[in-house]
């Protein structure tokens, strides 16, 4: 049992840190360039092109790699972003409680109920598609998921008591923030930003496929399904690959997620 | 004292409201603050100055923004959406069909992946640990993973084009036959499950598990009962909250997956409707379809917590 | 043979032992205590004894025999069996033990119905009989009602109901009145009492509280750690204990006293008229209270009194409607915010349960040095050698203080956390039930830890407790509270020799003793 968990987490980390190193790397990795006409159309997977080539004749597997900066690029910015705004507020909302907590709250609950996929097909269709408005609108939409979790988990903690003792030693907002609730939030955190990685990484995929994502002629992987979806009407497997990659982004990450929850599940880390 | 059921369905019920006011406000400001108005999009650049004002003077364009909202609300309270940019017709004669043809992939899908993925689930939670259970969380873990597209090409690679079963793009039912309407529904409708059936599972799972555990469960063991019927007559009723609150939500995803999907297999349903109507920036459109999709969800998510609610006594019944 | 005949069993839980050896007998129409802390394997023992194994559990050696019955090497379809026919159980929680989906009647006549094959009216029919008997208002409409719609006193009530349904010829009650208020407790220990009497079943009464069990039970097994301490006669045990397990279980419910000192009464604290509430609830009402000087004063009530709601108002964690709080006549802001650092310190609170009260993330080390930096302004070599003064002041060692909490026992947290009330060097100690969560041994050490830093630093302290016995042995003036009232007060001698109030004298009567006949008595008068 545990072996098995310990393989696909080896597989699961060996997987992101290749596609972290080709994507920072990408120059280097990448065989080809990704713009340059090399062969035909749709040229099937040889020793000279891995992955074969795309609509108009470039090198698939250098266009992937470069893709994958993209993907992971901006994956990585917004959830970062939206984990430390998420943060901030969770913390903010459940340590003052009042007005300030229903306040985000409720703009929270306001946003969740709209999918959130028409959420960003609105914001993209009223202020244009951009990348600014792509990273903008994907901040705004992880940020309420990083609330929700941590708003309440972040409650569970504040309502301890020795949060209460704190206060009753008079401490600082800082202290309560960095010293009392950080570290007992750190396991869901941890786990939350992998999710929301994964999330991250099928979405701005999702929206590069729909057309309004990266627009051409930079493409992300999900961009570059988009420009070979012709292909698979042909029987080609062409744009089958960086959606492949996509999908071994986010299989990894849950899998690291997965194996964290049971680490700290039995560990019974938080079970106060 | 009013019902606790009334109360819950009119605080509830507002506070879904309130969500759908918010969705329009933002819809309608949004696009008001743009630069350029409906006439100039009507119209084009070369528009003369006396059109334009005529035209807006036409549209109600001129009054201050307060009223236009609550003219736009009046109107679409009255099913008046206002009129596509692209098209030139009336956004709601647009809508109706591709909600249709949307309800129709979603609704085939629910009535495949509701059952599947709640027994599952139950399976799973009951024969915890086993090599089942094992089974469908490893599986699951893949399916939330994969995106839509990738699962969609995958079916229509080896179904459409390698085995030819069944078409790769779909048709309009109105010009085909019954039959072919079906089978072009079928990689649509299996994509789709692929796509809700892992949440479903997992949600439901966890659902049941948590009954498993508690202590009315251990008392009913206690007393001698039969797994049989300790499963059956007290975990699964206990269950139910939780269960129907995850279908409605299940539809809800349905609903909202159609966007990717209807793209991948060129179906003409609501989501390739407001894909489309983003790329040509027809606000109109994108408002009207946005409405739509938030009425749904936020109806669906207001089934599930009124069922969740109904079913539970806890929840259902006053405390004296 | 005996009609439950326990033989050397040993239960694991994976490769953790939950018991080891234990061998007990019980006749028909016999009542035996199990007693113990929380987690010592009673409720298990007591679950093995009508065949069942919570999951996870294995048996590991040993002969369980019921009636005749080998349990061990029973399938569980007979095993089943026999529970449906033979035994009844009554839980700890009553309301975490009904199915919240189901009408009350419909649950408790479910077995009977299932085995017997009866229907509807009949099942109302005898429902309602069984209801009236246990004293249960409206028994006729009793059983319409869903679980969270009753009280908890009338839900375990309803559990005791739904036991005797199936004529049981062994009934266990594991813990029936922990969760329950003493004035509650005595009604439900009644009913008890009067069921076994009339049914003639044999039965095994699990509880940590010796008085208890003392009144309803033949003979009573100590057990501790999985392990069977001691087994005897009742009286045997309560009049002479042969372990010091057992002498101090007993111990813990004596009346001998810490002998005291005259305190000094000056007044150190004072909070006046104070109104408190949580929005629009209003919880108490005009309170007085006062400490002083080296002063231990407990304030006793059953739950949902306000008593611990005084506490926090005097500590500053809720700020009063009306009333203010003084400390050494200087008035302090209502709320701990807007207090200075030094009447912080001055005074220290310590809560009812210290797992949740010392975060799990930091060391005991940083948790005591926190006050000692923060107040004191300690650093360096002085601050270890204060750290370690304080570890022997709790009688802790000091190889500790690199520990986290969740690697310390019950007992050890309480002690640091006390450690750390001291760091500041306080003038008062606010106690928040400091005991009631604790093993009786360990309840018994925390007590007279306090007591010495009371008698030595001349701490004063506000003693919250819902425990009359500990009230009476430890502290020096009392005031009882009674929904959100000050019913009486006055020194603990004068209270506990001739109490005023009807609410006083009911709570004393209520308090479990482990002298002969209590029960009897609160039988014969009742009524």
């Amino acid at each position: 049992m545990t072996g098995k968990i310990n393989l696909s987490l080896i597989l699961s980390s060996g997987t992101l840190a290749l596609f972290v190193v080709l994507a920072l790397f990408a120059p280097l990795a990448a065989p080809y360039s990704p713009t340059e006409v090399l062969t035909n159309p749709y040229a099937t997977p040889s020793v000279d092109h891995w992955l074969g080539a795309d609509t108009l004749g470039r090198d698939l597997l250098s266009r992937s790699i470069y893709g994958l900066r993209y993907t992971l690029g901006i994956s990585l910015f917004v959830t970062v972003v939206a984990c430390a705004i998420g943060v901030t507020l969770a913390i903010l909302a459940a340590v003052r409680r009042g007005w300030i907590d229903v306040l985000i709250g409720r703009t929270v609950d306001a946003i969740m109920a709209i999918p959130q996929i028409i959420f960003a097909l609105i914001v993209l269709a009223v202020a244009g598609v951009s990348l600014k408005t792509l990273v903008g609108t994907m901040i705004v939409l992880e940020t309420t998921l990083f609330f929700r979790i941590l708003r309440a988990s972040a409650g569970d903690i504040a309502v301890m008591d020795f949060i209460e003792v704190a206060r009753l030693r008079g401490e600082t907002l800082r202290w309560y923030i960095f010293r009392e609730i950080l570290p007992n939030l750190a396991p869901t955190l941890i786990a939350e930003f992998g999710l929301r990685f994964a999330f991250a990484s099928l979405f701005i995929s999702a929206l590069s496929f729909l057309g309004v994502g990266i627009q051409p002629p930079d493409a992300d992987l999900g961009g570059l399904v988009r420009e070979n979806a012709l292909a698979i009407s042909a029987g080609k497997v062409a744009p089958l690959f960086p959606a492949i990659a996509i999908a071994m982004i986010a299989v990894s990450t849950n899998g690291i997620v997965d194996f964290l929850i049971r680490k700290y599940s039995v560990r019974g880390e938080l079970q106060a | 004292m009013a019902h606790p059921l009334l109360s819950f369905a009119m605080r509830r019920g507002g506070s879904g409201l309130v969500s759908l006011l918010l969705v329009s406000l933002l819809v309608f400001v949004g696009t008001a603050l743009l630069p350029g108005d409906a006439a100039q999009s009507i119209l084009g650049q070369n528009a003369t100055p006396e059109t334009l004002a005529a035209l807006r003077q036409q549209l109600g364009l001129n009054e201050p923004l307060p009223v236009r909202y609550w003219n736009w609300l009046v109107g679409l309270a009255q099913g008046d959406m206002g009129t596509s940019f692209s098209s030139g017709r009336a956004v709601a004669d647009l809508l109706w069909p591709r909600l249709r043809a949307s309800m129709t992939l979603a609704l085939a899908a629910a009535v495949i992946a509701l059952p599947l993925a709640i027994s599952l689930g139950i399976l799973s939670a009951l024969k915890r640990d086993s090599f089942l259970d094992r089974a469908i969380s490893f599986l699951s873990m893949w399916l939330v993973s994969i995106p839509a597209f990738l699962t969609g090409y995958i079916l229509i690679n080896i179904f459409a084009i390698r085995l030819g079963w069944f078409p790769s793009l779909s048709i309009s039912h109105g010009s085909a036959s019954f039959m072919d309407w079906i089978n072009a529904l079928v990689l649509p409708v299996t994509t789709l499950v692929f796509v809700t059936i892992a949440h479903t599972m997992r949600l439901t799972r966890t659902a049941v598990l948590s009954v498993m555990a508690s202590d009315y469960i251990l008392m009913a063991e206690i007393k001698g009962l039969s797994p049989r019927r300790v499963t059956l007559t007290h975990a699964l009723p206990n269950a139910l909250s939780p269960i129907l609150s995850i279908s409605m939500l299940t539809v809800a995803y349905l609903m909202v997956g159609v966007v990717v999907i209807e793209t991948v297999f060129n179906y003409a349903g609501l989501g390739k409707l407001m894909v489309d109507a983003v790329s040509y920036r027809d606000l109109p459109l994108v408002q009207g379809c946005a409405v739509v999709f938030s009425l749904v969800f936020v109806s669906l998510n207001f089934a599930a917590d009124f069922l969740s609610v109904l079913v539970n006594p806890r929840l259902r019944e006053p405390k004296e | 043979m005996s009609f439950l005949d326990i033989q050397g069993l040993s239960l694991k839980a994976g490769a953790t032992e939950i018991l080891r050896d234990v061998s007990l007998q019980l006749e028909r129409g016999q009542v035996l205590g199990l007693i113990g802390e929380s987690g010592a394997g009673k409720s298990t023992l007591a679950l093995a004894a009508i065949g069942f194994l919570k999951p996870g559990l294995t048996i590991a050696g040993g002969k369980v025999s019921l009636d005749g019955i080998d349990l061990v090497a029973a399938s569980p379809d007979e095993l089943s069996k026999l529970r449906q026919s033979k035994v009844a159980y009554v839980a700890q929680s009553a309301a975490a033990a009904f199915n919240p989906f189901y009408r009350l009647g419909h649950q408790v006549t479910e077995l009977r119905a299932l085995r017997d094959g009866i229907g509807g009216s009949e099942r109302r029919q005898l429902a309602a009989e069984l209801f009236a008997r246990l004293q249960l208002p409206e028994p006729d409409r009793f059983g319409l009602k869903y679980p969270h719609q009753v009280s908890g006193g009338q839900l375990q009530r309803a559990m005791i109901a739904m036991a005797l349904l199936n004529n049981p010829e062994l009934i266990v009650f594991d813990e029936p009145t922990t969760a329950l208020d003493v004035t509650t407790q005595v009604e439900v220990l009644k009913v008890i009492r009067q069921v076994i009497a009339a049914e003639g079943c044999s039965a095994i009464y699990v509880s940590h509280d010796i008085a208890v069990v003392s009144q309803v039970c033949d003979r009573i097994v100590v057990v501790r750690n999985g392990v069977m301490v001691e087994a005897n006669e009742t009286r045997r045990i309560i009049d002479s204990p042969q372990t010091d397990y057992a002498r101090a279980l007993v111990a813990s419910r004596s009346t001998s006293d810490f002998n005291r000192e005259t305190s000094d009464t000056q007044i150190l604290i004072e909070g006046r008229g104070l109104d408190l509430g949580y929005g629009s609830v209003r919880i108490v009402e005009n309170v007085d209270i006062t400490v002083g000087r080296s002063e231990i004063v407990a304030l006793v009530g059953e739950s949902g009194s306000g008593k611990t709601t005084v506490a926090r108002a005097i500590a500053g964690l809720l700020v009063p409607r009306r009333g203010s709080v003084t400390l050494s006549g200087i008035r302090l802001a209502a709320s701990v915010d807007d207090r200075n650092d030094d009447q912080r310190r001055r005074i220290q609170f310590i809560h009812q349960l210290p797992d949740v009260a010392l975060n799990p993330r930091q060391t005991v080390r940083a948790v005591l040095a926190r006050p000692l930096v923060k107040f004191m302004g300690l650093s360096g070599a002085d601050l270890e050698e204060r750290l370690r003064g304080l570890m022997a002041e709790v009688e802790l060692p000091a190889a500790l203080l690199d520990r986290y909490p969740g690697a310390l026992s019950g007992g050890q947290k309480q002690r640091v956390y006390i450690a750390r009330c001291l760091a500041a060097e306080p003038d008062i100690l606010i106690c928040d039930e400091v005991t009631s969560a604790l093993d009786p041994l360990v309840e018994e050490s925390i007590l007279s830890l306090l007591w010495h830093l009371n008698q030595d630093k001349g701490l004063g302290m506000l003693f919250i407790t819902h425990n009359l016995g500990v009230t009476r042995r430890f502290t020096d003036r009392v005031v009882i509270m009674e929904r959100g009232r000050i019913v009486e007060s006055g020194t603990t001698k004068a209270i506990f020799a001739a109490p005023g109030e009807e609410y006083t004298k009911r709570l004393m009567l209520a308090e479990p003793s482990t002298r002969a006949g209590w029960l009897d008595e609160r039988i014969a008068s009742g009524d």
